[in-house]
């Protein structure tokens, strides 16, 4: 199991650095979906099986398959063009890695609390849901990079998590899984209000 | 002779008698995935026999630069393979520093049929030998990034030891492609599975396979490769051909020296044999289910290749 968890973590990395990469909304969101069974993976190896559970029923089941009915839904196209280039989104990516790095090497946490690589995975886990936020313009890749950045997030809780906090883990799953159905309806509104989901057009609106 | 240069010497004899099996696997991979028959396996073999038999034709404005292009291209590929541990066995001819030599014996190679594409004096051959330059020159760095991530390895490996001697060993072509990344993997560092990946994208991309280059294609806008060696023709086209499976045999070495564990000799290089094969079979589907790049796309797969070596090397420099 020890030698499972770098491996898991190193995935996780690399996906985080593909999804930056990617372009088309699908792969976006298959990508999230594998991202979820892969935190289920490292639950697993934490030995936290209830909470693995839940993880891969929201996170690897729920939220991709919502996602992915909203997509249907809309008649926006399939390809995204990035404000960001994507180029540059994966350099942005890198550079939050090195500084997760060097902040790991920085911070004073208690030695054996975050087992390696995992703080610095958490964090540019972080980064790169910020920059899926920030670089593209579609509404629904956006809720992709809010999904990516609480997935960072939900990894830094993991080593602090005792057996009684697991059901804040779980109220907070559910709050996670509530606010992306919300942002689910209210992207299939925009898009049927609107003809497009394309935040950039959202600004010349007037009454 | 000891027995490991025995040895060794027989893995290179091997190499150099079953490269043109390469680019019959991939066509017959790719027939079979087209539903066709397909070319016979040994049809390398036969062009070679072929050109070699038939006299040459060589332009009016043509000099010996021309002539001189794919004898100094098969020369510097060969030189190159023998730089390369094979089958598990380390190379008699290696020494620390070495992979920088290989490098750029390729990087001659390639500019000895830039410069005979260049004295033909046609347009068309110099667009091609325009592109196959700027190309190579992009897949250059993600060469160098790989290496440097390996050489950080087997720098690793040895310094406890803190013998000058064994570090520049260390830095040799034999210490770096020897199993030791594949121990390291296998022991969980999962990152060092990332340069066999990022050594299959330069297999296709120096050997001009299809995400990059069609080798098929004689279409004016899409060549990369073929355009420079188009005037060649007799033996000289048969040089350009056998060195251009020795090469794919050099990157597809390189991948494999990385996917095979330390074994018994014998089984290590048996190992090493069938990878090498697995790969030509894994480039010949590659090329049934991708379509060719778009030239201006290409950078971006070179890119792509990039991040990963860049993310193999900050994570290796990590632990």
């Amino acid at each position: 199991m020890t030698t499972l968890l770098p491996t898991i973590l190193f995935l996780l990395l690399l996906n985080n650095l593909v999804l930056l990469g990617m372009s088309r909304l699908r792969g976006l969101i298959r990508l999230t979906a594998f991202q979820g069974i892969l935190l289920t993976a490292l639950l697993l190896c934490l030995d936290h099986a209830l909470l693995a559970g839940a993880v891969l029923l929201i996170k690897g089941l729920l939220l991709p398959g919502l996602l992915m009915r909203t997509r249907k839904g809309l008649h926006a196209a399939t390809s995204l063009k990035p404000r960001l280039h994507r180029g540059l989104g994966i350099l942005a990516g890198m550079a939050g890695l090195v500084f997760s790095l060097w902040l790991e090497a920085r911070l004073l946490i208690l030695p054996d609390l975050f087992p390696p690589l995992l703080l610095p995975t958490a964090l540019t886990t972080l980064f790169c849901g910020l920059i899926l936020v920030v670089g593209r313009t579609t509404a629904l890749s956006q809720v992709i990079g809010y999904l990516v950045a609480e997935n960072g997030i939900f990894l830094l809780g993991v080593p602090l998590m005792t057996a009684g906090a697991v059901w804040f883990e779980l109220a907070l799953l559910l709050d996670v899984f509530v606010a992306v159905f919300v942002m689910g309806i209210a992207i299939h509104h925009i898009g049927e209000t609107f003809e497009s989901i394309d935040v950039g057009r959202f600004r010349s609106l007037r009454d | 002779m000891n027995q490991g240069t025995v040895f060794y010497l027989i893995q290179l004899f091997l190499a150099l008698i079953l490269a043109p099996l390469l680019p019959g696997i991939i066509n017959r991979v790719k027939a079979r995935f087209a539903g066709r028959q397909g070319k016979p396996l040994l049809q390398t073999y036969y062009d070679l026999a072929r050109l070699l038999r038939k006299g040459e034709v060589i332009g009016r404005t043509a000099t010996w630069t021309f002539s001189a292009g794919p004898g100094v291209a098969l020369a510097a590929t060969l030189c190159a393979l023998a730089l390369l541990p094979l089958g598990g066995a380390p190379s008699p001819l290696g020494f620390g520093g070495d992979f920088l030599l290989a490098a750029y014996l390729l990087g001659m190679g390639r500019f000895a049929l830039i410069l005979a594409a260049l004295d033909t004096g046609s347009s068309f051959e110099g667009m091609g030998a325009s592109r196959e330059a700027a190309f190579s020159a992009l897949a250059e760095p993600v060469l160098f990034l790989v290496f440097l991530m390996l050489t950080s390895l087997s720098l690793d490996l040895v310094r406890h030891t803190g013998q000058s001697a064994e570090l520049v060993a260390a830095l040799s072509l034999s210490a770096m492609f020897g199993g030791q990344a594949t121990e390291a993997w296998l022991a969980g560092r999962a990152e060092l599975l990332l340069a066999p990946a990022v050594f299959f994208v330069l297999l296709l991309v120096e050997n001009c396979r299809i995400p990059v280059d069609d080798p098929n294609t004689h279409l004016e806008l899409t060549m990369i490769h073929e355009v420079m060696v188009l005037d060649h023709s007799g033996p000289n086209l048969a040089m350009i051909v056998y060195g251009a499976a020795l090469k794919l045999w050099f990157f597809a070495a390189l991948t494999a020296g990385l996917l095979t564990p330390p074994l018994p000799l014998w089984q290590q290089a048996g190992l090493c044999l069938l990878i090498i094969l697995a790969l030509a079979a894994a480039v010949g589907v590659v090329e049934s289910v991708m379509a060719r790049l778009r030239l201006t796309r290409i950078p971006h797969l070179l890119g792509g290749a990039a991040a990963l070596a860049s993310l193999a090397l900050i994570l290796t420099q990590v632990r």
